[in-house]
C-alpha cells in the first residue's frame, strides 16, 4: 500500500470515528433535553393462541420463547412499578396480560414445563406482587396436565395452589394423593396428602411442606421461592412470640402499645425487633404486631389452619 | 457423471465467492450473544431456549441460503449468457441441473454442519455455567445427539426448498421463483388444513380438491421435529426414515421435471 493510500484510509478512518462519535453526543444532548417516554409495551396484538401457531408456521418454540420472555418481563416489570410506587393503570395494577401471555406461550410450545410451573406462582401471588388469581393458576396447570397427564409436579402445583392460597384442604389433598400415585412422585408426597387430608394445614405441616420442597428442588428457583416461604414461616412465628410480649406490657401498663418504646423500656432490648430480612417490625393502632410493608417478605401469607377451624375455600 | 461433479464444485466454489458462508459468522454471534443475553432475561430456561433458537436459526438461514441462491443458479446463467458457453461444453443439460443442485445442496450440507458443530460448541461452553442441579431439571441431556435428528430433517427440507427453487428458476424470473417458493415453504406447512378440509367445508368436489393438493403440494410440516427433540422426546427411526424416504422421491421428482423444462428450454 502506498503512503498516499496509508494516509486516506486514516483519515477515513478517523473522519468516521469523529463522525459516529459526534452522532452519540448529538443524541445524548436531545435525550437530555427531550426526555425518552417509557414505552407502554403491554398491548398484546395478537391473542389467539391457534393463529399464532398459523403464523409461526413451523417456529412454534421459538415464538414460546419470545412470548416466554414477554411474560417474565411484564410480571417483573409491573412488580417493580407497583413497588416503586409509580403510577399504574388498573388492567396492569391486575396483571390483566399476564395469563393472556402464558397462555400464548404453553399453547405454542405445549410441553413448556416451566412456563406452566412459573407461571402458576406468579397468577396465583396475591396483589400487590401479583395478581391473585389462583383460579388461572389452575387453569394453567390443568392444561399442562393435558398434555403430559404423568407430570406429578402438576399435580403437586395444584395441590400447592388449593393449600397456600385457597385453603382448600380437601382439594390439595386430592392432587397430592394423585401425585403420589403418578410413576416418580416423591415418597413424601403420600405422607403430604394424608396429613393435609387429616388435620389441613397448620403451620408446622406448612414447614415440613415447604422443607421438602426446598431439599427436592431441581429448579435454583423453586429452592429459592421455597426458602422466601420458610422464612415468611418464620416472620409468623416471631410476629406470635412479638405479640405475646406486647399483650403483657399492655396488660401491666394499663394503656395500648401502639409503638416500641414502652417494650423496649419495659423488656431492656438493645435494639428494636427486625424480621428475617432485617426490616423493622410495626406495631399497628390496634396494638397488633405486624411485617413492615417495605419489607420484602411482605405480604405474608394467610395463617393456615387446622381442618377443624378452616373457613370454607373463596 | 464427472462433468455432474464439475458443475457442482463450481457451484459451491461460487457460493463461496459470493461470501454465502459469512452467515455462519453472523450465525455464530448470534448464538454467542444470545446464550450471555438470554440468561439474563429467562428464569432458567436458557439451554432450552439456546436450543430453539440455534435450530430455529438453522433453518431461517439455511431457507435463505436455498431460496436466494436456489432461483439463481439457471436464471443468472441465461442473464449473463453464460450459458451459451455452458452449453457448448460436452455437457448434458440435464448435468447441467443436476450439477447446479448438488452444488447448493453441498454448500447447504457444509453451512448446517458448521451450524449444528457451533450449535454444539455453545452448548458445551453452557455446561459450565448452570449448575447440576438445572441440569437434572432438563428435558433432554445438555448435549443431546438427537438434536442432529431435527437437523438431518431440516437439511431434508431444505434440499426440498432448493429443489422447489432450481425448478421455478428453469423457467421463471428470479422474483417469481422467490414468490413461488416462498409461498410453497409457506403452504407446505399448512398442508394438515387440506387434509381435514371435510371438517370446514361441506362440497365433496372442494374436499377432494384439498385432499388432491395435499398429495401434491411439498408436505413440509413432518420435517419439523425441533420442538420434540429440545423436550427430550423419542423421534424414531421409522419416523425419520419415511420422512427422509418421502423427501427423496419429491426432489427426484421435481428434478426430473426440472430437467425436462430445461432441456426443453430454447435459448435463442
Amino acid at each position: 500500500m502506498r503512503t498516499s493510500e496509508l494516509a486516506q484510509n486514516v483519515v477515513a478512518v478517523v473522519a468516521i470515528v469523529l463522525l459516529m462519535g459526534a452522532g452519540v453526543e448529538l443524541q445524548r444532548i436531545r435525550d437530555r433535553r427531550y426526555p425518552v417516554k417509557a414505552i407502554e409495551d403491554d398491548a398484546l396484538y395478537l391473542t389467539s393462541p391457534a393463529a399464532a401457531r398459523r403464523l409461526t408456521l413451523s417456529y412454534h418454540a421459538l415464538a414460546a420463547d419470545l412470548y416466554w420472555i414477554r411474560a417474565l418481563q411484564y410480571f417483573g416489570g409491573t412488580r417493580r412499578m407497583l413497588d416503586a410506587g409509580q403510577p399504574v393503570d388498573d388492567d396492569r395494577r391486575q396483571y390483566a396480560q399476564l395469563y393472556p401471555l402464558l397462555d400464548l406461550t404453553t399453547s405454542l410450545d405445549p410441553r413448556f414445563n416451566l412456563a406452566y410451573r412459573f407461571g402458576a406462582i406468579f397468577l396465583a401471588e396475591p396483589a400487590p406482587a401479583g395478581p391473585g388469581r389462583t383460579d388461572l393458576a389452575i387453569a394453567l396447570l390443568e392444561k399442562g396436565l393435558a398434555d403430559r397427564p404423568e407430570h406429578w409436579e402438576y399435580m403437586q402445583d395444584i395441590g400447592f395452589v388449593h393449600y397456600w392460597w385457597r385453603h382448600d384442604y380437601r382439594a390439595a389433598a386430592e392432587w397430592f394423593r394423585r401425585a403420589s400415585e403418578t410413576p416418580g412422585a416423591p415418597m413424601w408426597m403420600k405422607s403430604l396428602a394424608a396429613t393435609t387430608l387429616v388435620q389441613g394445614g397448620d403451620r408446622q405441616s406448612s414447614r415440613r411442606m415447604w422443607l421438602a420442597i426446598r431439599d427436592s428442588a431441581e429448579i435454583e428457583w423453586f429452592r429459592r421461592d421455597a426458602e422466601r416461604r420458610l422464612v415468611q414461616l418464620q416472620a409468623l412465628d416471631d410476629i406470635d412470640a412479638l405479640q405475646a410480649i406486647v399483650d403483657r406490657v399492655t396488660a401491666q401498663s394499663g394503656a395500648r402499645v401502639t409503638d416500641w418504646t414502652p417494650v423496649v423500656r419495659a423488656t431492656g432490648w438493645r435494639g428494636l425487633p427486625v424480621d428475617p430480612s432485617g426490616t423493622q417490625y410495626e406495631i399497628d393502632g390496634a396494638g397488633r404486631v405486624r411485617l413492615s410493608k417495605s419489607s420484602p417478605l411482605w405480604p405474608l401469607p394467610d395463617e393456615p389452619q387446622r381442618i377443624g377451624s378452616a373457613q370454607s375455600p373463596p | 457423471m464427472r462433468a455432474t461433479a464439475l458443475m457442482a464444485v463450481n457451484v459451491f466454489r461460487e457460493s463461496v465467492r459470493d461470501k454465502v458462508l459469512y452467515n455462519l459468522v453472523l450465525f455464530a454471534v448470534l448464538l454467542i450473544a444470545a446464550s450471555y443475553l438470554i440468561g439474563q432475561l429467562t428464569a432458567g430456561q436458557d439451554i432450552k431456549i439456546i436450543k430453539d433458537l440455534g435450530l430455529a436459526a438453522t433453518s431461517v438461514f439455511g431457507l435463505f441460503i436455498a431460496v436466494f441462491i436456489g432461483i439463481g443458479l439457471v436464471s443468472k446463467e441465461v442473464e449473463r449468457r453464460s450459458i451459451y458457453g455452458l452449453l457448448a461444453k460436452p455437457i448434458q443439460r440435464h448435468q447441467i441441473v443436476l450439477g447446479k443442485y448438488v452444488g447448493l445442496v453441498g454448500t447447504l450440507a457444509v453451512n448446517l454442519a458448521i451450524m449444528a458443530a457451533a450449535l454444539y460448541f455453545v452448548l458445551g461452553y453452557m455446561r459450565w455455567l448452570v449448575s447440576p442441579g438445572a441440569l437434572q431439571a432438563l428435558d433432554a441431556p445438555l448435549l443431546d445427539p438427537a438434536l442432529l435428528k431435527a437437523i438431518a430433517l431440516i437439511f431434508v427440507e431444505l434440499s426440498m426448498v432448493t429443489a422447489l427453487a432450481l425448478f421455478f428458476s428453469t423457467f421463471s424470473t428470479p422474483i417469481l421463483s422467490a414468490t413461488l417458493t416462498f409461498g410453497l415453504f409457506v403452504a407446505g406447512h399448512f398442508s394438515a388444513d387440506l387434509r381435514n378440509f371435510d371438517q370446514v367445508v361441506d362440497s365433496p368436489i372442494a374436499v377432494q380438491f384439498a385432499r388432491g393438493l395435499y398429495w401434491v403440494l411439498p408436505n413440509l410440516a413432518p420435517f419439523d421435529v425441533k420442538a420434540q427433540v429440545v423436550h427430550g422426546q423419542h423421534v424414531s427411526a421409522g419416523y425419520m426414515a419415511l420422512t427422509i424416504a418421502y423427501g427423496v422421491v419429491y426432489i427426484t421428482a421435481l428434478l426430473v421435471a426440472a430437467m425436462l423444462v430445461f432441456s426443453r428450454r430454447d435459448f435463442k
